[in-house]
C-alpha cells in the first residue's frame, strides 16, 4: 500500500521529512525547541558545532531558489557538514526518470542527505521511496504540494511572540492555489492546536474542498482580517498561472492588497508575515512589509536554525548505517 | 471436431439462459446439443462447479501501437486478455498510426487473420487524424471493416464539427463513439478536482470538465439522431444526465471502466501513481452513482480501459506519468465482485462483458446462441485468489488492486472453438 507514511521508520526515528501532515504534534514541538537552541548560536563568534562532522549533504534543487537553498547551505555548514549545492533549471521538461538517475548517482558518492527542491508536486515523496534506507531526503519545496521547513520556522516565528496557539486567529491571504507554503502552513497550525485558520482570497485562487482541510474561507480581506492575530501573506505566483485567475494586478492589489489602513482591522499587536520573495505593490504595500508589524526578516533568520534542527534530527545521534 | 463442455452451469443472458447443462461446439461455433450429442466427441470439459458464459468483450483497450512488421502491440498482450477470458476488443482509432484511412482498417484485419489471435474489432477515427479538422471518409472505413466512428480521447473543440461528424456517421448508420471531456476544463489535469487534489497539490480536472462535455454532446445527438455510445463515464451526475436523455427516447448507451467501480480520488494518498487514470477517479459518491447506473442499466457495459505501462513510465512525479491500468486480467474478479458488494445480479454482470458490448458494437457475438462463434469464458466462481500484479501475463504489471482477495478464476477460454489457455 501507498498511504502509509515513509517519514518515520520501523524504529520510530526520522527517516525523511516530506510534509507535516503525517507527523506527530510532539515531533513538531521538538524540532521547534531544537530551533531555537540554535538560535542564539548565529550570534556567537564561532558560528559551528560539529554535530554533523563527516556527513554529507546535497542540495538538489531542479528549480531556483535563493532563499531556501542559502539557508539550507547555511545550516548544514553550521553543523559541520559537508555540503554541495547543485542547481538546475530546465528540469522540468526533462523526463521524471532523470531526478531517481540524478539522485541515485550521488548517492553513490556516499551521500547521507538530499535537500531537494522540483516543480512537480509528489517529487520528494517519489525520491524517498527509491533510496537505500540509510539515505535522508528532506523536502525543501516540491510542486504545490508541501514545503515543511518554511512552515516550522513560520510557526517558530509565530511561537516567540505569541506561544499559545490555541487563543490564536491565523489568516492566510493571496493565492493559497498555488502555494505549497499554505498548505504545509495549514497542516502545521492544525497539528499545533491553532485557535482558527482563514483563507482569504478570490474564488479563483482557492482550490475546491479546501474547507475539508479545517478552514474557514473569506472573500472579503477586511472581513477576514478581523481581530487577526497572525496575517501570512502569501506571494501571488503569476509565473505558475495558467490562462487568467486575476483580470490585473491593480484590482487585486485595490482588493486584496495589505496596507497600513486594511492592517487596520486586525489586534494591534499583529504579526505580518510573508515567505518571500515579496512583490512589494501587488500583495503587500512596502510600509506594511518594512513596518513594526512586520517579522519578514526574524523569518529569515529563523529559517537556518529551523533547517539546523531538521537536519540535525535526521542525521544526528548513533545510527546504524546501511 | 466436436467438443463438449460438461456440466456447466450455462449462463448466456442474451438468451436468458441459467442452467446447468452440456454446451457442444466444433471449431467455428456452437452446436445444437440435441444434434450434437448423437456425433462422436473428440474432446471434453468437465466444468462441473464452473460458469460457462460467452468470451468477455472488452470495448475499451489501449494496445493499439503498430511495430516496423505492421502487427498491432495487441499480439503481444494476447495472452493477458486470454487470461482474463476475453475473446474480443474493440480498439480506439488512436493507434499509431491513427485509424483514418480505410487502408488502416485492412492491415489490422489482415494482420489479425495472420494470426492466432484474440478478435479486434477496430473503430475508426472520427476526424483525419483525429486533430478535430476535418471529417474522415466514414463510409469508406465502415466497409473496411470499422463497426463504428470515434475521435478516441481527443476532444472535438468545434461544436459545429461535432454536429457534422454526428449527421455524417448517421448517413451510414455508423454509432459514434463519445469520450466527453471538454478541453478547456480539463487543461492539463491529472487528477480529480477535489480534498485530494488540493491536498496533494495536484492540478485538477473539475467534475464539469466531462458534464458539460456530455450536455453538449447529448443535445448534438437529439438533434442529429445519431445513434451514439459513451465511453468511459466518470461522473455520477452524467449518470443522470444520460438516463434521463434515454427517458427521453434517444437511441444512446454507456460504458464504465471496471476501476471506476471501486477506485476514487482517495486511492491516489501518497501518490500513487498506479491510480493515475483517465478520465480521474472522482468521489466516492461518483464511484456509488455510476454503481447504480449498472444496476439500473443506464450503463450496459463495463470494460477494462486495460493500457499497459512500463515501469518508468509509472516511476516519476504523479502528474509526468502515463495514466492508466493495465486491466485485462482483473475485468472479470472486479465485474464479480460487484456481485458480492453492490447488489449487482450474476447475470447482469456477465451482461455487462458480453451480450450488451456486443450489442453496442453490432456484432453477431457475446452469446452462446446455436450458430453463434464458439466463444466461450469458463471461470470458477468460488475460487478465492489473492492478486499479485506480478504475475499478470500483460507486458504491463500496472495494476493498484495488488494484494486484494478476489474471487472467481478463469480456468479456460475458448476462442472460435480453439481452446486458448488451460490455467487450472
Amino acid at each position: 500500500m501507498m498511504s502509509e507514511d515513509i517519514q518515520i521508520g520501523a524504529d520510530g526515528r526520522l527517516n525523511h521529512f516530506i510534509s507535516l501532515e503525517e507527523l506527530p504534534r510532539e515531533l513538531i514541538e521538538e524540532l521547534l525547541t531544537t530551533a531555537e537552541s540554535f538560535i542564539d548560536f548565529a550570534t556567537r563568534d564561532t558560528k559551528k558545532v560539529p554535530l554533523l562532522r563527516g556527513k554529507t549533504v546535497v542540495n538538489l534543487f531542479f528549480e531556483p531558489s535563493t532563499r531556501t537553498r542559502t539557508t539550507f547551505e547555511i545550516a548544514a555548514k553550521r553543523l559541520s557538514a559537508d555540503v554541495i549545492t547543485m542547481q538546475s533549471d530546465g528540469m522540468s521538461t526533462t523526463k521524471g526518470e532523470t531526478i531517481l538517475d540524478t539522485v541515485s548517482t550521488l548517492q553513490a558518492m556516499h551521500t547521507d542527505t538530499f535537500v531537494v527542491r522540483h516543480s512537480f508536486s509528489g517529487a520528494a515523496n517519489l525520491i524517498a521511496r527509491h533510496v537505500p534506507q540509510h539515505v535522508h531526503i528532506i523536502n525543501a519545496g516540491d510542486g504545490r504540494y508541501s514545503h515543511p521547513t518554511q512552515a516550522l520556522l513560520d510557526m517558530l516565528t509565530i511561537r516567540q511572540q505569541k506561544p499559545n496557539f490555541n487563543d490564536l486567529t491565523v489568516v492566510i491571504v493571496g493565492d493559497v492555489l498555488h502555494s505549497r507554503v499554505a498548505r504545509s502552513e495549514i497542516s502545521a497550525l492544525k497539528k499545533l492546536g491553532a485557535g482558527e485558520i482563514r483563507i482569504v482570497s478570490p474564488r479563483t485562487l482557492i482550490p475546491t474542498g479546501l474547507e475539508a482541510l479545517g478552514v474557514r474561507i473569506f472573500t472579503d480581506l477586511d472581513e477576514g482580517l478581523k481581530d487577526a492575530d497572525v496575517i501570512v501573506m502569501l506571494r501571488l505566483q503569476l509565473e505558475r498561472m495558467e490562462g487568467q485567475l486575476i483580470p490585473s494586478e491593480r484590482e487585486y492589489y485595490r482588493c486584496y492588497g495589505l496596507t497600513e489602513e486594511r492592517l487596520k482591522n486586525a489586534k494591534p499587536d499583529v504579526m505580518v508575515m510573508h515567505p518571500g520573495p515579496i512583490n512589494r505593490g501587488l500583495e503587500i504595500a512596502s510600509s506594511v512589509a518594512d513596518g513594526s508589524h512586520s517579522v519578514i526578516l526574524s523569518q529569515v533568520s529563523n529559517g537556518v536554525a529551523v533547517r539546523m534542527a531538521v537536519m540535525s534530527k535526521i542525521m544526528g545521534g548513533i545510527r546504524q548505517s546501511g | 471436431m466436436v467438443s463438449v463442455i460438461r456440466n456447466g452451469r450455462i449462463i448466456d443472458p442474451a438468451n436468458s439462459r441459467d442452467e446447468i447443462a452440456d454446451l457442444y461446439f466444433d471449431q467455428e461455433q456452437i452446436l445444437n446439443s440435441e444434434a450434437a450429442a448423437k456425433l462422436s466427441i473428440d474432446r471434453t470439459i468437465d466444468a462441473s462447479g464452473l460458469i460457462v458464459c460467452p468470451g468477455l468483450i472488452d470495448l475499451n483497450a489501449k494496445i493499439g501501437e503498430l511495430n516496423s512488421k505492421g502487427h498491432l502491440t495487441i499480439f503481444s498482450e494476447h495472452r493477458a486478455a486470454l487470461n482474463g477470458g476475453i475473446t474480443t476488443v474493440c480498439i480506439q482509432p488512436n493507434t499509431v498510426p491513427v485509424i483514418d484511412e480505410p487502408s488502416m482498417a485492412h492491415m489490422i484485419r489482415e494482420s489479425v487473420k495472420q494470426q492466432e489471435s484474440i478478435r479486434i474489432v477496430p473503430l475508426g477515427a472520427l476526424t483525419m487524424g483525429l486533430q478535430g479538422e476535418s471529417l474522415t471518409n466514414m463510409a469508406s472505413l465502415k466497409n473496411a471493416g470499422c463497426v463504428g466512428v470515434s475521435n478516441a480521447r481527443v476532444p472535438i473543440h468545434s461544436t459545429l464539427l461535432m454536429r457534422r461528424a454526428m449527421q455524417y456517421a448517421a448517413t451510414f448508420d455508423l454509432t459514434v463513439f463519445i469520450h466527453s471531456q471538454d478541453p478547456w476544463l480539463t487543461g492539463n489535469g491529472c487528477v480529480h478536482e477535489g480534498e485530494m487534489s488540493t491536498r496533494l497539490g495536484l492540478s485538477a480536472i473539475p467534475e464539469a470538465a466531462e458534464t458539460v462535455a456530455v450536455a453538449r454532446d447529448l443535445a448534438l445527438v437529439s438533434t442529429t439522431g445519431v445513434r451514439a455510445h459513451f465511453n468511459q463515464l466518470s461522473c455520477a451526475r452524467s449518470v443522470d444526465m444520460i438516463a434521463e436523455s434515454k427517458a427521453r427516447g434517444l437511441n444512446i448507451s454507456a460504458d464504465v471502466a471496471i476501476h471506476n467501480l471501486h477506485l476514487t480520488e482517495f486511492d491516489i494518498q501518497g501518490f500513487n501513481t498506479l491510480c493515475h487514470v483517465m478520465p480521474p477517479l472522482r468521489q466516492e459518491s461518483d464511484m456509488i452513482g455510476l454503481r447504480e447506473g449498472v444496476n439500473n442499466g443506464t450503463i450496459q457495459v463495463i470494460c477494462s480501459d486495460h493500457q499497459p505501462c512500463s515501469k518508468d513510465d509509472k516511476l516519476a512525479p504523479f502528474i509526468q506519468t502515463v495514466p492508466g491500468i493495465s486491466g485485462f486480467e482483473t475485468l472479470l474478479p472486479l465485474t464479480l465482485k460487484l456481485v458480492d458488494d453492490a447488489g449487482l445480479s450474476l447475470q447482469q454482470a456477465i451482461a455487462c462483458l458480453t451480450c450488451n458490448p456486443a450489442r453496442t458494437l453490432s456484432l453477431n457475438l457475446g452469446t452462446l446462441s446455436v450458430g453463434a462463434p464458439a466463444d466461450i469464458c469458463i471461470f470458477d466462481p468460488e475460487k478465492s485468489w489473492e492478486f499479485d500484479p506480478d504475475e499478470m501475463l500483460s507486458n504491463g504489471k500496472n495494476n493498484p488492486f495488488g494484494g486484494m482477495q478476489m474471487r472467481g478464476k478463469v480456468a479456460h477460454t475458448i476462442i472460435g472453438g480453439v481452446v486458448a489457455t488451460d490455467s487450472n
